[in-house]
């Protein structure tokens, strides 16, 4: 067999430097990526499922004893390949700021309040037809030291595994209409434009929850299988 | 129907950023599940059991204290936790991946087994290697390398380390330490040690 995972999907990504990104100018590599093909050790990858994710760990706003402050979300979507496909019983983590922006983290100095009620931390397994939920808090907006007056836009990271080791996706999901994208070099380091728009949720009127929460859709597309012939040997 | 609908590419990916320990790689530091960690060791697990270590470090030679790694692997046997590996029977106790975020020092470390042969695409056999993804604050994307072992005659054959220009092999390949089960392997994501890592 030859490449079974098209290498050319990979040219949605971000050029690894992109100087604006001031961090990415000493830990992007200088030197080409060398090409392979991909043997088993690429085609195979993780299986996570129910013995990892416990209940409730997709719900951010019951993990402590309180509620935690801010604006109470539903985040959903499917996770998808190239070709259309759900991809079911896959591992989606997230991570992200609470309501003022702050992250639990020793290294987060932004003067910001810490929500006893809120780590921000989460995961679950996409179901049969590849479907996702979490429950959590809109994330705040918060300064970084980029550049003057640097803000990242409003976001929630998000770690998806798909079905092998090549299809492994780190991202960040956004939230539309988001003032500071014209700004925030990290989500401009996606050159296209329909490429970047993906990362931005939609509004989900439909799924929004009377009198408890608003709801967001994002979709993840991981990388397809099987858009080059397989050669037999 | 939705899931009908062929999309038009795939979603980009994003730095890691600098804060993503307590969601990824709490280890008890944070109050959150710690179902990863940088161990695949399990009680029953069979093989030659080994220790992998390291430091990350950037284009000035600075060490790297926001980075996260990622293994994956065969078993002793060389085979893949995966059910998309169909040579042979499960090997329900060997996961094949762990996960370790490198400390203020830029050290990382991981405790495994020593991974069996793998096939390549023309059947011809793989020196055991571990495949290893490289996240990091500054780095859009994760990067793809391999370790090999210092200690494995079958690197002389192996298919990949031949795409390798002579002169960066030695960047994939981890270092025994003399009589013990520890390998060291440094990683520099840029520079004149540049690790090789792989267009996947």
């Amino acid at each position: 067999m030859t490449f079974i995972y098209p290498v050319d999907s990979n040219k949605a990504h971000p050029l690894p430097l992109s100087p604006e990104y001031k961090s990415s100018i000493k830990r992007a590599p200088n030197k080409p990526l060398i090409p392979m093909r991909h043997t088993l050790s690429e085609l195979t990858g993780p299986v996570y499922g129910h013995e990892t994710v416990r209940d409730g760990d997709n719900d951010l706003t019951t993990q402590h004893t309180g509620e935690p402050l801010g604006e109470r979300i539903i985040v959903h979507g499917h996770v998808r390949d190239e070709d259309g496909r759900g991809v079911p019983d896959t591992l989606v983590e997230i991570w992200q700021a609470n309501a003022c922006g702050r992250y639990v983290h020793v290294r987060d100095q932004h003067p910001a309040p810490l929500d006893p009620n809120f780590t921000g931390a989460g995961r679950t397994q996409s179901d049969a037809s590849g479907y996702y939920r979490f429950v959590t808090i809109k994330p705040g907006a918060y300064p970084w030291g980029n550049h003057h007056n640097a803000w990242r836009p409003a976001h929630i990271h998000l770690s998806v595994f798909g079905h092998s080791f090549v299809t492994r996706l780190v991202t960040q999901m956004y939230f539309p209409g988001d003032p500071l994208f014209p700004f925030d070099p990290i989500f401009n380091s996606v050159p296209d434009e329909t490429a970047r728009m993906r990362m931005v949720s939609s509004f989900d009127l439909e799924n929004t929850k009377p009198e408890w929460a608003l709801c967001y859709r994002f979709d993840i597309v991981l990388r397809g299988k099987s858009a080059t012939p397989m050669e037999t040997k | 129907m939705q899931d009908a609908v062929k999309p038009n590419g795939i979603t980009p990916s994003q730095t890691v950023g600098p804060f993503f320990k307590y969601g990824l790689t709490p280890t008890g530091d944070y109050a959150w599940n710690d179902a990863f960690t940088n161990s695949t060791l399990t009680p029953d697990l069979t093989g030659d059991r080994i220790r992998i270590e390291g430091r990350v470090f950037d284009g000035d030679g600075v060490v790297v204290p926001d980075a996260m790694l990622e293994i994956w692997q065969a078993d002793a046997q060389g085979r893949f936790a995966d059910p998309q590996d169909k040579r042979a029977l499960p090997n329900a106790s060997f996961r094949g991946f762990a996960r370790c975020g490198t400390g203020k020092d830029g050290n990382y470390s991981f405790d495994t087994i020593k991974p069996g042969v793998v096939p390549d695409p023309d059947g011809k056999p793989q020196a055991p290697h571990i495949v290893l993804a490289v996240f990091a604050r500054g780095m859009l994307r994760h990067l793809y390398t391999r370790i090999y072992f210092s200690d494995e005659a079958g690197n002389a054959a192996d298919p990949v380390l031949a795409l390798v220009p002579s002169d960066r092999r030695a960047t994939l390949i981890a270092v025994r330490e003399a009589g013990k089960p520890v390998y060291r392997l440094d990683l520099h994501l840029q520079g004149d040690s540049e690790t090789v890592f792989f267009d996947v």
